[in-house]
């Protein structure tokens, strides 16, 4: 295949099924659980890291994973004290956290801060020393997930029995949208911050229209997430169109289709 | 005399400032068959999460198994079956065999798979509820009724001394209610399991259970079901417009 043969190409499809592995195996269980939204905030919180990065001239991956990580422990503390309504918090640090960014941002004229990059993703830009902090954080999130696997699954299904069975359920939480913090730093390079969430989501909803178990239900959002990054990025190389929203396209492509299959299937 | 698993020693809840248990007492011995009884906002529910460690009492003491709830750690000996045949989200994708297998998640370790112990201690509880053939099948589509024998069956798989079960039976159908008190009959005579049921509907509860707990915020009468049947008890609960017919099997 001609694409193959670019290295920028091999480099963009590698970080591509990386964030296609990681971002539908989070996102099954925050789909499952309705925190959905959290991906989009943790992804704002994520930009105000790059900002930061920018300024203090460190790397924009280590500045948005550590506001990534940081914004998911207070969205969780605020979730979970319930002082909010569980969306407003949210909306809190989404908001904070684009501001954040632009302000710092201001400070930073002058600077070679590509924030359409990050806003969008510049996955053919992907550097080859980049390609391991990818695999590496992508790896983690998966690892953690098999790992934790019934335990997550415990507390998504029902989290009060969970609870009385002494399953440590706040802790799991915590867990879970740490995952997410990690798998949007990934997606922020990938398809960028205003996409990230569609990665987590659209690959796990095809995937709930046809899943026969919560493990097939997994296996399938991963598959459609795979697809949906090959496909995305083919279509891209061959048409010049902008990868992260022809990855995106293509899994809503693919919900749309696990949906009519599922209605045909009844 | 049997030993005591589940105890509220003078136990009060408060919820913004209004009392919903005031001071009540009551044991639960090994073996025993309570069924608690009460008006719509009498504290049933909030009785049985204070001892599942949900509710935190304002005053008085709870001990399951002899020890302060507080500082109770042995959870998988205290099973629960939640009110779930109404809020449960049928679009989740877990078959019958996960949700169970679930059931024993606080017994292995954090971070560590399940054995073969619990597989075989899943397939045994399957088998007891007569769920086996449908442990492949999306909890979702099955009846309200088999949907609720999971619940209890994902309790028991966990092989827990004391059941505690919360309007179990709201939405199944007379069938299906019928097979999950044959379910609880045989738990609590083939397996010695302590049962307590919290349920609005009377009837059904004073023709199965062998103790009756009347609990109107406060609580007025634990004796045999036939007793308060006869003493006026229900009368004084509910208003002497309800008329009871209950029968043993």
């Amino acid at each position: 295949m001609e694409l193959l043969q670019y290295g920028f190409m091999q480099r963009a499809l590698a970080a591509g099924v990386v964030l296609a592995v990681a971002a539908p195996t989070v996102g099954v269980f925050l789909v499952l659980r309705r925190l959905s939204p959290i991906a989009d905030t943790l992804a704002h919180v994520a930009l105000a890291g790059v900002a930061a990065a920018v300024l203090l001239g460190v790397a924009p991956a280590l500045g948005a994973l550590i506001l990534a990580v940081a914004g998911a422990a207070g969205v969780e503390r605020l979730r979970a004290s319930g002082r909010l309504f569980g969306e407003a918090a949210l909306a809190l640090f989404l908001s904070g956290g684009l501001a954040v960014a632009l302000v710092l941002l201001s400070f930073a004229r002058g600077v070679n801060a590509d924030l359409l990059g990050y806003l969008f993703g510049t996955v053919t830009a992907v550097r080859p020393e980049e390609l391991w902090w990818i695999a590496g954080l992508g790896l983690a999130v998966v690892g953690t997930v098999a790992t934790f696997y019934k335990d997550l699954f415990a507390v998504t299904f029902d989290e009060e029995a969970a609870r009385v069975q002494g399953v440590p359920a706040d802790a799991l939480n915590l867990l879970l949208t740490l995952l997410v913090a990690a798998t949007v730093v990934v997606g922020m390079r990938v398809v960028g911050i205003l996409l990230t969430s569609a990665l987590l989501v659209v690959p796990a909803l095809a995937a709930l229209q046809l899943g026969r178990s919560f493990l097939a239900t997994l296996g399938l959002a991963v598959a459609a997430g795979v697809v949906s990054v090959v496909i995305g990025l083919a279509a891209s190389f061959y048409f010049d169109v902008a990868p992260s929203g022809a990855v995106v396209l293509t899994s809503i492509g693919l919900f749309a289709a696990s949906a009519w299959a599922s209605r045909w299937r009844r | 005399m049997e030993p005591v698993l589940a105890e509220l020693e003078h136990v009060c809840v408060d919820f913004d400032g209004e009392r919903v248990l005031d001071h009540v007492d009551l044991r639960v011995r090994k073996g025993d068959f309570v069924g608690v009884i009460g008006p719509n906002g009498a504290g049933k529910t909030t009785l049985l999460r204070v001892l599942l460690g949900l509710v935190r009492p304002s005053c008085g003491h709870v001990r399951l198994f002899g020890q302060d709830i507080r500082a109770f750690r042995d959870w998988h000996r205290v099973g629960y079956v939640p009110q779930k045949a109404v809020a449960f989200e049928t679009r989740f994708p877990a078959t019958v065999r996960e949700v169970v297998l679930s059931g024993r998640a606080g017994r292995v370790r954090l971070g560590r798979r399940f054995g073969t112990r619990d597989h075989a201690a899943v397939e045994a509880a399957l088998r007891t509820a007569g769920l086996w053939d449908v442990r492949d099948q999306l909890v979702g589509r099955l009846s309200v009724g088999q949907q609720q024998r999971v619940f209890v069956v994902r309790a028991i798989a966990n092989e827990p001394d004391l059941l505690l079960l919360d309007e179990p039976t709201v939405g199944v159908d007379p069938e299906g209610e019928e097979r999950f008190y044959e379910l609880l009959r045989s738990l609590h005579r083939e397996r010695g399991t302590t049962l307590l049921l919290v349920s609005h509907d009377v009837a059904a509860v004073a023709r199965e259970v062998s103790q009756l707990v009347c609990l109107n915020r406060t609580l007025f009468f634990h004796g045999a079901p036939e007793e308060a049947l006869h003493n006026g008890t229900l009368d004084r609960l509910y208003g002497a417009r309800n008329l009871v017919v209950a029968h043993r099997h």
